[in-house]
């Protein structure tokens, strides 16, 4: 322990980052560049949301990591470890337990309170980036609120596949004016962003943070006579049985086995457990 | 009646290069203005000028505008003067690659205008683009094809659909035959001909293509060397040359 500051980061960068994200929530939707830090993981693996968490982190905290939604896989192991390392926070896999939950593509199905805090991993904070290529016009568009561009995306997908078929990474706009990219989260999690808790994003080679502060209004963007649609596999959990929660699907075999179960494991497992 | 445009000492200054100096003009509603010359003539270095793409170094440029009448374009806010442009002004570029999104399909790019000014139902917006595909002819069914699928005539005419889509007043174009053969270039300009007279646009249209200015311009400004050398109506400036430089360049057109 002795051998890092708390948390990796020195205490100077801690402070730059905090002042990105407080910059972050009070312009709640806004891409806030800092000065990105190389981490000890590749870029990609969440250097972002890492930065984002040291710089939030207390030694009294308890850290919970998911990708994907699950707490087992290799990203989330790999960064809960880190940060048991480096800052000695105790770790947890129950959503209810952590004060800070660092997260890639997923928003827990348990319903966050006022007293945690989310870190997403961003790789591409820029909305507009692949329709528009160029920085400084994607920066202006965003100061005059020039979105059209975003619903060209959308109509692409209608004239393309008969509905919006954007799934993930779906556009939303933010308290009516920025609009941001909510990182790689199915849109069925769009809804739950107007949450209780402390929304931050962090895109560690992009270097940008944004942020959203509780209870912000978040709508995801769509045609009047297309209307978003939270959409997920027209299924049950089949472990659990739950019809409320984001499913994986997964082949079991080579002979076109499949089933489908929740992408959250805590809840999947909180589940089996109330029902043993 | 009150002029649409009003450009009044227009200079732009390369370093010590003179892109153009000194140009005035009034455009009424309705009226198409040829801007020619040759090469390096500041025609383009004009058309920039007036469509806000460049910022003039002396000079004011008025527009009429819907809400607050006359408004000088130069000193207006960056704001303001993008939505003048994707809503009362249009502009054609010579490369329909440049005024085209060329990984969007056709419907998108005519559509995206409409949705920049707030159109959010997908049904109307898409009937729209149809509409506007069928009256540039471009066949109905290529709607959902990207511009690269397209021939440099229809790429072209898919641009000026895309730009007069929002019912724009005036149309800036830089050589929007350029590049195209003759029997395209004649089918193009009849199409602009018929939609300018249709939909009353006013438009400013730069060429080095006298028979263009000839069959759409009511009026024509001759440049050469950054400074306009006569102006005057189209006939009377082709028909009765009285600058030698006009002179020459009328005289050059080979006659078939």
């Amino acid at each position: 322990m002795n051998e890092y500051n708390f948390a990796y980061l020195d205490e100077q960068t801690k402070r730059m980052i905090r002042r990105a994200i407080l910059k972050g929530l009070a312009i709640p939707g806004y891409q806030v560049p800092f000065a990105s830090r190389e981490m000890p993981m590749p870029y990609g693996w969440g250097t972002g949301g890492v930065q984002v968490s040291a710089a939030v982190l207390t030694p009294e905290d308890t850290f919970k990591v998911i990708d994907q939604g699950a707490d087992d896989t290799t990203n989330a192991v790999s960064i809960r470890k880190f940060f048991e390392k480096t800052a000695n926070v105790a770790v947890t896999e129950e959503t209810g337990e952590a004060s800070v939950i660092q997260t890639r593509h997923r928003i827990p199905e348990q319903v966050l309170t006022e007293d945690q805090i989310l870190v997403y991993q961003v790789p591409i904070p820029e909305p507009l980036r692949f329709l528009e290529p160029s920085e400084v016009e994607t920066r202006k568009m965003h100061a005059l609120e020039e979105y059209g561009l975003m619903h060209v995306k959308l109509y692409e997908d209608i004239s393309q596949h008969g509905a919006i078929a954007t799934a993930y990474a779906y556009p939303v706009k933010i308290e009516g004016r920025y609009v941001m990219d909510p990182s790689p989260i199915p849109k069925f999690d769009n809804p739950k962003m107007e949450m209780a808790a402390i929304q931050l994003f962090g895109a560690g080679r992009e270097q940008r943070i944004y942020a959203l502060p509780p209870y912000t209004k978040v709508v995801s963007l769509d045609f009047e006579d297309f209307p978003f649609e939270a959409s997920k596999a027209d299924q049950v959990c089949g472990v659990c049985g739950a019809e409320d929660s984001y499913l994986d699907e997964l082949i079991t075999d080579d002979e076109g086995g499949r089933m489908f179960v929740c992408s959250d494991t805590d809840y999947c497992r909180t589940r089996q457990g109330n029902i043993t | 009646m009150s002029p649409l445009l009003q450009a009044t000492d227009i200079s732009k200054f390369y370093g010590s290069r003179v892109g153009c100096q000194n140009v005035s003009f009034d455009l009424y509603p309705g009226e198409v203005m040829g801007i020619v010359g040759e090469s390096g003539s500041g025609k383009t270095t004009l058309l920039n000028c007036l469509a806000g793409h460049l910022k003039p170094d002396t000079g004011a440029v008025l527009f009429d505008t819907r809400a607050d009448g006359m408004q000088d374009t130069v000193k207006m806010s960056e704001p303001a003067r993008r939505m003048l442009s994707r809503t009362d002004w249009a502009f054609v570029h010579q490369h329909a690659r440049d005024g085209l999104r060329m990984g969007v399909s056709a419907g998108g790019n005519v559509g995206e205008r409409l949705m920049a000014v707030g159109a959010r139902n997908y049904g109307q917006i898409r009937a729209k683009a149809t509409d506007w595909l069928d009256r540039v002819e471009i066949q109905v069914d290529r709607i959902d094809d990207r511009p690269a699928a397209f021939s440099g005539g229809m790429q072209q005419r898919l641009q000026i659909a895309r730009n007069l889509v929002t019912g724009p007043r005036l149309v800036f174009m830089d050589e929007p035959t350029g590049g195209l053969d003759v029997s395209v270039q004649a089918r193009l300009l009849d199409l602009l001909r018929g939609l300018v007279r249709e939909m009353e646009l006013s438009a400013i249209i730069v060429t080095h293509d006298l028979a263009v200015v000839r069959l759409l311009a009511d009026r024509l400004m001759v440049m050469k060397d950054g400074h306009v050398v006569e102006a005057g109506l189209t006939d009377q400036v082709l028909d009765d040359p009285q600058h030698g430089y006009t002179q020459l360049l009328v005289s050059s057109v080979l006659q078939v």
